[in-house]
Parts: C-alpha cells; structure tokens; sequence
C-alpha cells in the first residue's frame, strides 16, 4: 500500500530534440557544446524580427509510420516518439503491469497551432468539406497526452497540464502525486512542442520576447549573458517512465534517479512578466525542497529555466540565490536547445536526470559576460566546459506565461 | 468509365494512404472496421479521395450503408458518371 511519501523513482527516459532523435544522441551534443539553433530560410521568415529556430534533427517521419503523420499533429507525433522511447526505456511492455493501472500526464504549451493555421488555409481556399476530419483531434490540447495514452495502452487516466513553459515540469508533478496517491501503478509523463510557423513566431517577436541575433543563430540563446535579447523557439518532446521505488525494485528495473520531490506556485503578480524577484519561483523552489524531504544545502545542482530573455533570467537568479543559496552548480541548457515551451521541463528533467547520475554538469553556451546583476552575480554558472562534481540532489525549475511556477528536486538512488 | 479492377485498384490505393492498409488486403469482402481497423474519421477522409478520384460524391447517409470495400465499389460503380 502506498502512502503520500511513497518514494518515487524513474525508470525510463526518452526524447527528440533540436540535438538529436532521442536521449543518448542529445546528451551528446549536449555536452559536445553543439547548437541546434539555425536561421530560418523560408519566405516567410525575411521580414520577421527574429528568423531564428532550434528544428528538430531528426523528422518525425523517419520514424513513425505514415498513418499516425498523417493523423498526429507535429507536436503529437514528437511526444510519441519520446513516449515510446522512455516505454522502451522503462521495459514497460515487458514489466507485467496491468494497463488499468498505467496512466499518461504529458503536457504541451501551444498544442496543435500548425494543424489549426493550416486547416484554417484550406478552409479559406477550399470551403468546410475539405477541412480534415482529423482536425479537432490534431489541435486540441490533451491530444498529445492521448496519443501518447494510446502508444502505450494506458487505461488509468490521461491528463494534460496546460501551463505555457511550465507544462512539462507540471505533467512531472502530477505524475508524482498519482503514484503517491495509488492511482496508478506507473506513468508517463512528459512535454511536448512543436509550433514553428509564422503565427507564434509573430506572436512571440510582438511580445518582444524573442532574440533578434538572426546572424549569429548559434550565439543567439544566452542565458545569464549581459548580450541576451530574448528566446529561440525550439521543438520537440521528452518523456519521464515513473513508477514507485517498491514496485521497481521488485521487477528488477534499472533506476535512472528518484523523483524526491515538486513544487509549484502562482506568482499572481502578471499575466506573462515575472516577479522581478522571483518570489513565486522562489516559493516553488522551497517547497519541491520540503516536498523531498532535503533543506536547500542538498541541493548540489540546478538546471535553470533561464530562456535568455532580459527579464526572466535574472529574477530567477534572484529565486535560485534566495531559495538555495549561491553553492550549487547552475547550468542554462536553453543556451544549447532554445526553448522548447511546453517540453522544456520535461527535456530539462531529463538532463538534471543524466547529470546526476553522471555526476557532471553541463555548461551554460554562449555565457561570454555575465550580467551584471548581483544575484546573477551571486551564482556558480557552469561555463564553457562540463564540470565534473559530486552531488545527490538536483534541481529542475521552469515558469510559465500566467504565473506558473513549478520545481522538481532529483535524487541519486 | 473505369472497369470494377479499376476501382478496386483505385480504392486500394486510397486506403493504403488515408489508412496504411496493405493493397492486397483491400478485397471486395473485407469489412473496414472489423477487418482493415478503419475507423469513422478515416471513412470520411476515405470519401473525400473517393470524390477527388472517381468524382463520385458519398452523401452522409450512403456513407453509413457503406460496411465492405464491395459496397464501396458497387457505390462508385453505379454513381459515377
């Protein structure tokens, strides 16, 4: 019988990214210090303020089967990728359990944006009748969570948390609660977006939120670096497989990390800026602390939200410096992959995750001359070069547009 | 006027793109739920290429009667023009 402190580990991992077609091929590049952001040369992009993007390395049609491309929107397609890899990962198919008991929490920012824009010009041009009986399906955004539900036969429940760029930590923190509140046996969780087409990427540059360093795409997303001027829209999807450490043990499966703890507030400051001191955040960042059961001098490393955007990086300094302190190793992979939006917690857990267990720490790209605010000041900002440490907490953070702010703290088993 | 091999070919084909469904399993008496796992969504996009091919429109209603690739056939057979 479970209880509310039920320990919770991850079995499994998957993803597709800017940097590579699944989990070891992106922690490579990762590491690597390689760039997934290019310019974009389409038309439509010449006279956009910012032409930049971080595309996926491998397409989606290399890998499924020509029904579900044709069925699944982009952003579904990449979260059942990184799904069935975390399954394969996980040997879920093989580990007896009963699909009433496994659920699916996979979260995702924008949803089916480019199936609605393109149904949209087909409605235009060719009337109702030639709109895709697909369409709704496609766009609505618990659709990645139920293709997903489907690929692995989950019958428990599937559930979709819609909370911009928080979304995929939230699909982590509601994954945690349904096994510590028995109502499921194990679960996949995840983020997952793909949105690169001119309507968001319009959006995003009148919002003044993307970078405009469109002749520099590499140099573009600079966390924590006095040059930032803003995001680079990324895609792609990842995928944690959780399950109780009890119920783990007993199937003899390999145990990535265990998920100790999460935390999640509501700034209710602003619709999309941030606390400027990172209240929220911060309060999140303590409560995923508590929630594990770990004061904040565990924690040996964070992997930041940090999008590279003025505002946003340096009130989450001041969240991370007053929260835990300025001794863990903070590292921006956003530098790397761009923003993934709705998957960027769930990528990014993935790499708190890998550098745990590795026992090494990613650097942050891009991050020549460090802001001059003193909280940025404060940090130990991982640069140029991975840095080997010995730590066994870790902390993911990630905020969305509308105040949501989410923390998920990482244990060595 | 396409032949009945014409159309049978013709629907083959459209099934194996709206719904990845082998050629050689597109015979006059297999069911497309129960057999070939085509699902309501897939039947009207099924239609839409029907129309697009054959210039045979399905009405809703007809489309319901529509159970087996042979039914799909004789329709087409009979509406077109």
């Amino acid at each position: 019988m479970s209880t509310p402190t039920a320990d919770v580990v991850v079995t499994g991992l998957g993803a597709t990214t800017p940097l590579g077609g699944d989990v070891a091929s992106t922690w490579e590049a990762l590491l690597a210090g390689r760039s997934g952001v290019s310019r974009i040369t389409d038309d439509w992009a010449k006279d956009f303020p910012a032409q930049l993007v971080a595309r996926l390395t491998i397409e989606p049609a290399e890998v499924l089967d020509r029904v579900r491309i044709r069925r699944l929107d982009r952003s579904q397609q990449v979260a059942v990728i990184a799904a069935e890899e975390a399954w394969r990962d996980a040997a879920g198919a093989d580990s007896g359990v009963d699909p009433l008991r496994v659920a699916v929490v996979f979260g995702t920012g924008i949803g089916g944006a480019v199936t609605l824009l393109d149904q949209d010009d087909i409605l235009e041009a060719k009337g109702p009748k030639r709109v895709s009986p697909f369409t709704i399906p496609m766009l609505m955004p618990n659709g990645p969570a139920a293709a997903v539900g489907l690929a692995v036969g989950a019958r428990a429940g599937v559930h979709a948390p819609v909370s911009a760029c928080a979304s995929g930590a939230e699909a982590i923190r509601w994954g945690l609660d349904l096994l510590r509140l028995d109502r499921a046996d194990m679960v996949v969780v995840g983020g997952t977006e793909a949105c690169v087409h001119p309507l968001p990427m319009a959006g995003f540059s009148a919002m003044r939120a993307m970078s405009t360093r469109n002749d520099e795409p590499e140099r573009a997303s600079r966390p924590f670096d006095k040059g930032r001027d803003g995001f680079v829209l990324g895609e792609g999807a990842a995928a944690l497989v959780l399950e109780r450490a009890d119920a783990a043990k007993a199937r003899g499966a390999k145990i990535h990390a265990r998920l100790a703890g999460a935390g999640g507030t509501a700034d209710g400051y602003d619709l999309v800026a941030p606390h400027p001191e990172g209240e929220g955040a911060g309060r999140a960042i303590t409560a995923a602390i508590r929630d594990a059961g770990l004061t904040a001098a565990d924690i040996g490393h964070v992997n930041a939200h940090a999008t590279s955007t003025p505002i946003g990086d340096t009130a989450e300094a001041a969240a991370i410096r007053d929260a835990i302190g300025d001794h863990p190793l903070v590292t921006a992979t956003k530098s790397q992959t761009g923003h993934l939006l709705g998957a960027a917690g769930a990528l990014e857990s993935v790499f708190t995750i890998l550098a745990l267990r590795e026992q090494l720490v990613p650097a942050t790209a891009n991050l020549d001359d460090p802001d001059d605010d003193a909280a940025v000041q404060a940090l130990d900002i991982v640069r140029r070069d991975a840095r080997k440490a010995t730590f066994s907490a870790a902390l993911n953070d990630s905020f969305g547009f509308g105040g949501h702010n989410m923390a998920l703290v990482f244990t060595t088993v | 006027m396409p032949s009945t091999a014409d159309i049978q070919a013709g629907l083959a084909e459209i099934l194996e793109e709206v719904a990845g469904v082998a050629p050689a399993d597109a015979t006059p008496e297999k069911s497309f739920t129960d057999d070939l796992d085509v699902d309501s969504l897939s039947m009207v996009e099924i239609a839409t290429a029907v129309e697009d091919k054959f210039g045979v429109a399905i009405p809703d209603d007809e489309l319901a009667n529509i159970k087996t690739v042979g039914d799909a056939m004789s329709f087409i057979e009979k509406n077109q023009g």
